[in-house]
């Protein structure tokens, strides 16, 4: 390292919060130069690490490896993407927290070691929260503060783990972290709420479709995929977690062909990708570890894109719910193409991005004989494209027509998704650029005759069966409701079974409440009485024994003076 | 931002006559069954080296698996709502978190 370049996490986080103070035109140019500066910054780090005292222990505060410099390319890149695209928008509290959220990410991701990576993990939940909250209405708020609690309590985990291996004299570096200490595993247990593992996934789709329609492009690129650059450190090759991402791209798919608003039907395929890469760090180092950061890396761009247009819709129609959309083609044709553009690419047809990095996960399973896990991933893989790839486009801008005729998305929004919609068929189609980007060297071909024959069977004969069912009037039509998930428990159940179960608790403690505040009340009943001209101490006193009293307590205090002070 | 609405004299969009549906289906169908004939021409090379899972090199396993897959996930999608589909503002009035 030369010297001469800033920790990459500076441009974006210090940048970010000086935006605050200048007006809006200036602060419009601000937020897309500082990724492109950061960008920058970045091209001049040498691999290596630098280290810093703080409290007494070593820290490295930055580590340029090629896994760190490949999710650093990508957080600038998400950066400027949501970047241009919340250009048109006027809250500062957005563009701030936007900015300074894409700031803690990269300073996770060049984490050296583990106390470093706490601070930054803290910062993306707290840099983050804004772009719900920024809705500025009920829902979000609570939303927003649900979202809160369950990351800070994940980083509380990480701090509990990082505590406990120090006090057993591991190393606080953040390699790859054994299972075998309990630290370990309040580690992995922080990185799993992050990244949506079953049963902790609820936050995901909470929040993200109650954030702004811009705040939204924000939160689907960071803090997931920070998350599982953290298991590909710490964790590849964990056996467990080729079970935990089976899961995960198993169990969403069903929820997201029942779910109505179609913000959260992404969020419900987000944990669905999610689920390959976790089955890609899984599968361990070489081809696993390096399909898992290659689908990280294109489902920040297609995912976005498809949450851009979503977002867009949001902002013309004032609607998201699948029921009250429809026909929105004949009015905003562009936004309608660059989402079928993201809704290829996320179900992997031949030539845009999710195909060259999706198939380098399956291949390997493949390769290594798991065909349970094979066969579920290619299931998930038909209900990606049913839900993800036919259902946001046919029920947004297709379907029936809902009669709205709303103008087509502000410009800045279309070239947000315009360059996002060239970079998935870049990718696609010359996979090279990215695959060498990737931490482990690989020969691994992604068009070869079967490869192309297979998904294309897999992905028309899904559409086949939507189209049957369509017809034949078997599909479910999309319905205005509420579907429950996992967090009924947090947000219904236990609230109301507290409230059953409190009530005899409340009842008696507030009678022996009553009880206990009634002793003060009856000491001044009797001081009171004491007091009155027909008590006791409402005589008058004769002066000699006044003087003998007040006598008595001044040697009393004396003596007590003497002896004790 | 408010929405507009469709106005009387608006133009016919492409999807608008029934007749370019109904093209677009064919087209489709058509191509489903030549990505099926195909399996009968092209040697497809064994996801699995050593034959775990022989039933992919079945004619037509792919498109097969697809279809079914997906068949099976939107009916046992309507069985799930049953369970779990509530009214728009089941969660409003929720005590604060």
């Amino acid at each position: 390292m030369s010297g001469l370049e800033l920790h990459p996490a500076l441009p974006l986080l210090v940048g970010g919060l000086l935006l605050a103070v200048v007006p809006l035109s200036v602060r419009r140019v601000g937020i897309v130069l500082l990724p492109v500066l950061g960008f920058a910054n970045l091209l001049q780090l040498e691999h290596g690490e630098v280290m810093a005292q703080l409290l007494g222990y070593e820290l490295a505060v930055l580590r340029v490896d090629k896994l760190s410099l490949l999710f650093g390319y990508l957080f600038h890149l998400a950066a400027l993407l949501a970047a241009i695209y919340s250009l048109h928008v006027k809250d500062a509290v957005q563009h701030v927290s936007g900015l300074a959220y894409a700031g803690s990410a990269v300073g996770a991701v060049f984490a050296g070691d583990l106390l470093v990576l706490f601070f930054f993990w803290e910062l993306l939940a707290l840099t983050s929260v804004f772009q719900v909250w920024a809705r500025r209405d009920r829902a979000s708020t609570s939303a927003g503060t649900r979202y809160l609690i369950v990351h800070v309590a994940s980083g509380l985990l990480l701090l509990g783990g990082v505590a406990q291996r120090l006090q057993s004299g591991e190393s606080l570096r953040f390699d790859a972290l054994s299972v075998e200490t309990p630290g370990s595993w309040l580690i992995l247990a922080a990185f799993g709420i992050k990244c949506a593992f079953p049963f902790v996934h609820t936050w995901l789709v909470d929040a993200y479709p109650a954030a702004t329609p811009t705040g939204t492009v924000f939160l689907a690129s960071f803090t997931t995929k920070t998350a599982v650059y953290a298991l590909a450190r710490g964790f590849a090759g964990l056996e467990l977690l080729i079970w935990i991402g089976t899961a995960m791209a198993m169990f969403p798919i069903f929820y997201a062909v029942i779910e109505n608003d179609l913000r959260r039907v992404l969020g419900y395929s987000m944990i669905n990708q999610i689920g390959f890469m976790v089955v890609g760090v899984g599968l361990g180092e070489g081809l696993g570890v390096n399909g898992a950061v290659a689908h990280a890396f294109n489902d920040v761009i297609f995912k976005g894109l498809l949450f851009m247009s979503m977002g867009a819709v949001l902002l013309r129609t004032g609607r998201i719910n699948g029921s009250e959309l429809g026909g929105l083609y004949k009015s905003m044709p562009w936004t309608a193409g660059f989402c079928m553009v993201g809704a290829a690419s996320i179900s992997a047809f031949p030539f845009f991005s999710g195909f060259v990095s999706k198939s380098i996960i399956m291949y390997e399973a493949a390769h290594r004989g798991e065909v349970w896990v094979w066969l579920a991933l290619l299931f998930a893989s038909a209900g990606v494209f049913h839900h993800a790839g036919i259902k946001i486009p046919f029920f947004a801008f297709y379907a029936h027509d809902s009669g709205l005729r709303p103008p087509e998305a502000p410009l800045n929004m279309r070239v947000a998704m315009g360059i996002s919609a060239v970079l998935c068929i870049l990718i696609g189609c010359l996979p090279g650029v990215l695959y060498d980007l990737l931490p482990y060297s690989m020969t691994y071909e992604p068009y070869d005759v079967t490869h192309f024959l297979t998904q294309l069977q897999v992905l028309f004969f899904s559409a086949l069966a939507f189209t049957v069912l369509m017809l034949s009037k078997v599909y479910p039509p999309e319905l205005p409701s509420v579907n429950l998930d996992v967090d009924w428990f947090v947000r219904r159940a236990i609230p109301r079974t507290a409230a059953t179960v409190g009530r005899p608790v409340v009842l008696v403690s507030s009678a022996v409440g009553s009880w206990v505040a009634g002793i003060p009340r009856a000491i001044l009943t009797l001081a009171g009485w004491l007091h009155s001209p027909k008590g006791r101490l409402g005589d008058p006193w004769p002066t000699g024994i006044t003087a003998f009293w007040a006598a008595l307590l001044l040697f009393v205090v004396l003596v007590y003076s003497y002896w004790f002070a | 931002m408010v929405s507009g609405e469709k106005s009387s004299s608006e133009k016919r969009h492409i999807w608008d006559n029934p007749k370019n549906v109904q093209r677009l289906l064919v087209v489709f169908f058509i191509c489903c069954a030549l990505l099926l004939l195909a399996d009968l021409f092209v040697h497809r090379h064994p996801a699995f080296e050593h034959e775990e899972l022989n039933l992919e090199q079945a004619f037509g396993f792919h498109g097969i698996y697809g279809f079914v897959a997906c068949v099976i996930l939107v009916l046992l999608a309507k069985q799930l709502r049953k369970l779990v589909m509530r009214s728009e503002d089941y969660y409003d009035g929720e005590p604060k978190p």
